[in-house]
């Protein structure tokens, strides 16, 4: 294995499923406490001592939800193909777990961006839905997810579900500039010189402050699910090895 | 290009790049020519799904011409596909997919040469059906260029995309639906600039531009979405 | 703080349904997300004891 050690230990040490257990269940308290305080220091501060907006008011805090789920459920997408791609690269099974465990959780981020930006929608444009690029966009990174969801339960042997599920997740990622953009472009053909939601000259440090803690709570946040959701795949895969079932006789 | 293969490796058996390409081509091109009815049948779901929209929506011509654009490329799309599932159907049922994921040939070509007999039995014959069709929606004679050309570049980018996820679902029983959901959201920048097209061109503006954007997805196509139709082929078939 | 009193805070400037709606969904999105692998887990965990405490019965 001479030729492999440009790669760190921690990157090998990472494949065993049991130790990749345990350290998810020692950092899991720490994130949870830090996840706990940001999100509730971030919500009472974007909203009541954040600055309302001079133009859209206080429906202008919806954006603290809405902008760090719409961050979370793309970067969600990114870590899922990067995840399925080191899965069918080195044939690594936890990286295969991580992915798993990634497509719910964008997808629900990706629905709170999606429900956010409706609500938001109706107090700054007048209807609940919008054909803005943005929204679009993560309609489709939406649908994105979802295939990768179906394709993932329609096939039965858990490795080929992975393997399969990770060339979709790549070419969707290669995909999703094209479409953004695509959706963008056809935005402008369509609809010249609408009011953007999030799109402001300038943000007050008042106002993007609050929003950089939510998005880092929303960072935590996934941290924590990911690594709850990972023990439990860990687990459902390993459960007829040695340490697993020490582990639920010591229970 | 071609001592790339033939000098590579001495494997027996490996044939000349552009022999293979020509000869799985025929191959597929036969075997669908055998079945009549799977070659006609996205013509006739074309067909019928323009004629649903001038039932449902308005027959009135004004309204229709300014619809047809859109519904032109999206008929063509859902034609496109319908047909997706039956790719690598056959082949796979009856074992000659396995043969050629076991034989030294590239898979590269191969994949090629199926996904480009595919398009011309149903992107090039909805291509040369479309302006039939058009005529019927009452589009304006001068966004026929634009639709013909369009589609002509278009639709063999649906044919490759659809053909990845054809490739993934290949080895289950229920791939038809699932298809569609992995592949629609894959094929919505080609429906955006296909549709822009046609709607420049009928509104007199140029179309040179639009055509360069599918054209360049389609060399983005060509390029990378065999590699990927390859990867999953070889997932599907042996899981 | 920028606002006088609770009724002001609750009415969000007209926009209250609007942002409290968001915030709500967000809210239970969020604990959906938190529960589900917690329940997961301790449907697993129960399920697996009980499937090696029946193997080791048997043998």
């Amino acid at each position: 294995m001479a030729e492999k050690k440009w790669l760190p230990r921690w990157f090998y040490q990472l494949a065993s499923p049991r130790w990749c257990y345990q350290i998810c269940g020692k950092l899991l308290p720490w994130f949870t406490v830090a996840m706990l305080l940001l999100l509730v220091g971030g919500t009472a501060w974007s909203l009541a001592f954040a600055p309302a907006d001079y133009q859209q008011g206080n429906s202008f805090r919806i954006i603290y939800l809405h902008v760090p789920s719409a961050i979370l459920a793309q970067s969600c997408y990114m870590l899922m193909a990067v995840a399925g791609a080191i899965g069918l690269i080195w044939k690594m099974k936890i990286a295969d777990l991580v992915a798993k465990s990634c497509a719910p959780i964008g997808a629900s981020m990706a629905i709170l961006a999606l429900l956010t930006g409706a609500i938001w929608g109706k107090p700054t444009w007048g209807s609940w839905w919008v054909w803005d690029a943005r929204l679009t966009s993560m309609l489709v990174l939406f649908f994105l997810y979802l295939g990768v969801m179906a394709l993932n339960s329609a096939i039965e042997s858990e490795s080929t579900a992975a393997q399969a599920t990770a060339v979709l997740a790549l070419v969707g990622l290669v995909n999703i500039p094209i479409i953004k953009y695509s959706v963008e472009w056809w935005n402008t053909l369509h609809q010249p010189a609408t009011f953007k939601l999030t799109e402001k000259p300038a943000m007050p440090a008042e106002m993007w402050v609050p929003l950089l803690v939510m998005v880092i709570a929303f960072y935590c946040f996934f941290a924590v699910v990911l690594m709850m959701r990972l023990r439990n795949e860990i687990l459902r895969r390993e459960r007829r090895s040695g340490w697993v079932k020490e582990l639920l006789l010591s229970n | 290009m071609s001592d790339l293969y033939t000098n590579s490796g001495p494997v027996a058996g490996q044939l000349h790049i552009g022999r293979l390409f020509v000869a799985t081509l025929r191959r597929d091109l036969m075997l669908s020519l055998r079945r009549k009815s799977e070659l006609v049948n996205p013509l006739i779901f074309f067909l019928m799904v323009i004629t649903l929209f001038p039932l449902g929506v308005s027959p009135e011509s004004g309204f229709l011409s300014q619809l047809a654009p859109g519904v032109l490329w999206v008929a063509a799309l859902l034609a496109t596909l319908l047909s997706m599932d039956a790719l690598f159907r056959s082949d796979f049922e009856d074992g000659s997919l396995e043969q050629l994921l076991l034989s030294p040939q590239p898979l590269y070509v191969v994949v090629l040469a199926k996904v480009l007999a595919h398009w011309s039995l149903t992107g090039l014959a909805l291509t040369l059906v479309a302006p039939l069709i058009a005529v019927m929606l009452f589009l304006p004679a001068q966004g026929m260029p634009g639709l013909l050309l369009s589609l002509l570049l278009g639709t063999p980018t649906l044919s490759l995309f659809g053909a990845i996820g054809a490739a993934l679902t290949v080895g289950l029983r229920k791939g038809g639906v699932l298809i569609s959901l992995l592949v629609l959201p894959l094929y919505i920048p080609v429906l955006i600039f296909g549709s822009a097209a046609v709607q420049a061109a009928v509104t007199g503006l140029p179309v040179a531009g639009h055509l360069a954007l599918l054209g360049a997805l389609l060399a983005f196509g060509l390029v990378l979405a065999p590699l990927a139709i390859g990867a999953a082929l070889r997932i599907s078939v042996s899981g | 703080m920028s606002f006088d009193s609770f009724s002001e805070f609750l009415a969000m400037g007209g926009h209250g349904l609007y942002v409290w709606l968001s915030y709500a969904l967000g809210l239970v999105l969020i604990v959906y997300n938190l529960l589900a692998p917690r329940r997961e887990r301790k449907r697993l965990l129960a399920e697996q004891t009980r499937r090696l405490l029946r193997e080791g019965n048997r043998q």
